[in-house]
């Protein structure tokens, strides 16, 4: 397994060929054991958590790929599938499931609209979950092929494969609100949130 | 008043002779001292379900006032999908409303589709030819089929079995692979457009579907074997979420739950549209408004929609599948890109969108799930003024609480699947 | 006939592009109309199919309520519509007296619209949260976005509790209120936001 060669001196990091090649060996073991059985908390709200049943069933299995067992309870859940669009309603309610699921966690954000907010840009749509919540994985789609949330939960194996339990610059962080509720600065989340493409140009015509 | 309920009446505290539940504050009266613990015995439980659980079938959240294992009360809490389809469909031009439809009952996309444009051709006044009536008919018996496939594995899911889902999901995805080849897409299939269609069928389709209609029966046939006089099933859905036919009138329900309480009302027959007087099929129309007969009511729609899509693969004539107006439907590649008049109808209506005349229309049409309406109210302008879906799920919905009192906590899983509820059209 | 029996109280009729007649109705005889609707022998508007609002792009024209009624015995629709003028109180009579089915559907006309229905048993928002602020989604003077920033919004939506959406009337403790701790009742009657709900 070949490791990104590291260009700086980073804390945690025994120079030592030994250490280095024994935490390569609990890196790998970890992150196997993480990654090939991921087991998916399923946030299914609109379309995608159709497709999201689809993969689940016999056609496209996604059982053979380590998510046998849906967890429907956070506490028991690694990986949060945001499947669907998710109104602001809906908002407080996943970032309390996210902070309900223990570490290691992930989330995979399903569909277009839980990526960006999808063809939905008006009053009661939440313009991509990464605002609420940290995102490893956008699958990008309307709705995605079960093929396409396949290829997104493999990219999230790699990550996963990627990762350090030594190293605190690769592990994974909360990312807790902070005092004002919210998860980025304000500037940055009305950024994400502005209207681009074709959504700009709504009242072209009569 | 059912069986259950008068057992429970007998042998519960809290519930007196009619069956109705007693009303207990919920907190200790003052004056009983520091005690904040919780008197079990006398007190009732509020306990919600949702909006994240996977048996609410969408996000929908229940707060449920619980005396023991009864419910006392159900109040449903609605709204965490709203996505403002309403609104938005008050900034689009009337073709580029039909992606949004896709989107408010995502089980039966091409049933949506059907319903939009049907009332916008009847705003605008236009008459869809012979072969693209066909092939709506064969769309929404399609997304009939797909639909209630979806509630059958899901239901049986909720209720403990988990195989029916598999086999359910499987009959799904052979949809699936015809409506990809018709529209391109799974799911979000936008398949008509004002005037007529997308596209038309291509040359495999007649022959993979009837192979469909012929093997379908088969897998009905199997999961009737597994589910309809299993013990288990039919103990946990006769009797359950009873509703008469005089309170489903009044509650305004539609689709298989009034027609399962006894009200043989389907939009097909009663207000027939799309040709469908000219097909051969039976409404089958339940006694008891429980659980066990909507379950009966959707499977047999199942077998008559099979047959009636064999009927449609029958007489499918041939033909444009668009409407001859070159106002309403873009003209050919070809012909927009040699012809100077051609070309001048597709800017006007890729620019500016068609024009509807000022007025209003209401069409509904018999959704899966109920009386899927479109009212379009227009200004003369090619957005429309309102669009109001007349969400059949959202209306069948309001009759949960009336339908779960007295019953257990269980039984209220059973008739919250049973109403076939899916969210996005709910919320919109 | 209904011109017959109500007289002054009914505006005009006309026939809408699905050749489904339509009635406008003064506000004040709602209800009766209504009743005589479903209750008469010869007419028994027995379902209701829908309750809806419209406003015009114009502002000059009137909002209207309007109601779609079936008889399900004589296969007859009718549309009975009420105009408000916006800049009267947006109050109307409830038919959830006569349906049941209006329950809901009433209940999202206020949401959306802000009309209030007399007589509705529990007239709450039900598409939005209980104590959304920016107002009513469906008027037109209301923008497509909303009316707060994207970061505003997130910031209400995150800081909202998602168990706080019990209302008073909804639960046993409107009768047991005066049991309740009183920072329990305090709570419950400002809602997540911590402050009382505005009225739009």
């Amino acid at each position: 397994m070949k490791r990104v060669g590291a260009t700086q001196e980073v804390s945690g990091q025994s120079p030592n060929y030994l250490l280095s090649k024994f935490q390569h060996l609990v890196d790998w073991a970890v992150n196997a054991s993480r990654a090939n059985s991921l087991w998916p908390m399923p946030f299914g709200t609109a379309c995608c958590a159709i497709e999201f049943m689809a993969t689940a069933a016999s056609r496209y299995d996604f059982a053979r790929f380590g998510m046998e067992r849906q967890a429907f309870s956070p506490r028991q859940a690694d990986v949060l599938i945001c499947a669907g669009r998710l109104p602001f309603k809906l908002a407080p309610v996943i970032r309390r499931i996210y902070d309900q699921m223990p570490q290691p966690k992930w989330v995979i954000s399903m569909g277009a609209c839980a990526s960006t907010g999808g063809i939905f840009d008006n009053y009661a749509m939440v313009q991509g979950i990464d605002t609420i919540v940290p995102v490893d994985v956008y699958v990008p789609g309307c709705p995605p092929r079960p093929e396409g949330l396949l290829y997104g939960v493999l990219l999230l194996h790699k990550k996963i494969k990627g990762e350090s339990l030594f190293d605190a610059v690769r592990r994974r962080d909360e990312q807790p609100l902070d005092d004002k509720g919210l998860r980025l600065p304000p500037e940055t989340i009305d950024e994400l949130s502005e209207p681009f493409g074709n959504s700009v140009h709504q009242f072209r015509s009569a | 008043m059912s069986k259950r309920t008068l057992e429970l009446a007998l042998a519960t505290p809290g519930v007196d002779a009619e069956g109705r539940p007693a009303r207990i504050p919920l907190t200790t009266p003052p004056g009983a001292g520091e005690e904040r613990e919780p008197d079990v015995s006398g007190e009732h439980l509020l306990v919600n379900i949702g909006p994240q659980h996977p048996a609410t079938h969408g996000v929908l959240r229940l707060v449920v006032e619980l005396d023991g294992e009864t419910v006392v009360r159900c109040i449903p809490h609605l709204g965490y999908l709203h996505s403002g389809f309403e609104k938005l469909g008050e900034y689009r031009h009337y073709n580029q409303i039909i992606p949004l439809t896709d989107r408010t009952d995502y089980l039966s996309p091409m049933a949506n589709n059907v319903g939009m444009a049907m009332a916008a051709e009847t705003l605008m006044g236009i008459e869809i030819t012979p072969r693209c009536t066909v092939l709506r008919v064969i769309a929404c018996e399609m997304s009939r089929i797909i639909s209630h496939m979806v509630w059958l594995g899901t239901t049986s899911i909720d209720l403990g079995a988990f195989t029916p889902f598999l086999w359910a999901f499987q009959e799904r995805e052979r949809i699936y692979d015809l409506q990809e080849m018709w529209t391109g897409a799974r799911l979000t299939t936008s398949l008509t457009r004002v005037g007529g269609l997308m596209a038309d069928i291509p040359d495999r389709f007649v022959e993979q579907l009837r192979h469909f209609t012929r093997t379908f029966p088969k897998t009905l046939a199997e999961i009737d074997r597994v589910l309809t006089r299993n013990a288990v099933w039919v103990g946990r859905t006769q009797g359950v979420g009873v509703l008469s036919a005089a309170e489903a009138i009044n509650q305004s329900l539609s689709g298989p739950m009034l027609r399962a309480s006894g009200v043989a009302y389907d939009v097909r027959k009663d207000k027939p549209y799309l040709d469908y007087e000219t097909y051969d099929f039976e409404v089958p129309v339940g006694e008891h408004g429980d659980v066990y007969d909507r379950y009966l009511v959707r499977l047999e729609e199942c077998h008559q929609a099979n047959r009636i899509l064999e009927q449609a693969l029958d007489r499918l004539p041939d033909g444009p599948i668009n409407v001859d107006d070159p106002r309403v439907i873009l003209p050919s590649k070809t012909r927009a890109m040699s012809d100077m008049e051609a070309m001048i109808f597709h800017f006007k209506q890729v620019m500016e969108g068609v024009k509807a005349p000022v007025g209003e229309a209401y069409v509904g049409i018999e959704n899966p799930k109920g009386e899927l309406g479109n009212y379009f109210v227009s200004d003369g302008t090619a957005k429309p003024v309102r669009w109001r879906i007349r969400p059949p799920s959202f209306i069948n919905l309001s009759a949960l609480p009336k339908m779960a009192e007295g019953h257990l906590l269980s039984d209220l899983i059973a008739i919250n699947a049973s109403v076939d509820i899916v969210m996005g059209e709910v919320d919109r | 006939m209904l011109r017959a029996t109500f007289g002054a109280a009914i505006g005009r009729a006309e026939v809408a592009r699905d050749g489904e007649p339509v009635v406008f109705v003064a506000r004040d005889r709602l209800l009766a109309v209504m009743t005589w609707l479903k209750e008469t022998p010869d007419q028994q508007y027995d379902y209701l199919v829908d309750v809806t609002a419209v406003e015009f792009r114009d502002r000059e024209r009137p909002l209207e309520v309007v109601y779609f009624l079936r008889s399900l015995t004589r296969r007859a629709d009718l549309r009975v519509k009420v105009e408000l003028q916006p800049c009267d109180e947006l109050v109307v009579d409830s038919v959830w007296a006569l349906w049941h089915g209006a329950d809901w559907l009433e209940r999202e006309v206020y949401d959306m619209f802000g009309i209030s229905f007399r007589g509705h048993p529990d007239l709450r928002r039900i598409l939005m949260w209980e104590t959304y602020a920016e107002g009513y989604p469906l008027r037109k003077s209301f923008p497509l976005r909303g009316r707060f920033s994207r970061a505003e919004q997130v910031r209400q939506a995150l800081n909202a509790n998602p168990e706080a959406h019990y209302s008073m009337e909804e639960l046993s403790i409107a009768e047991a209120g005066g049991d309740l701790p009183d920072d329990m009742r305090e709570r419950l009657r400002r809602g997540e936001r911590g402050t009382i709900p505005d009225s739009e």
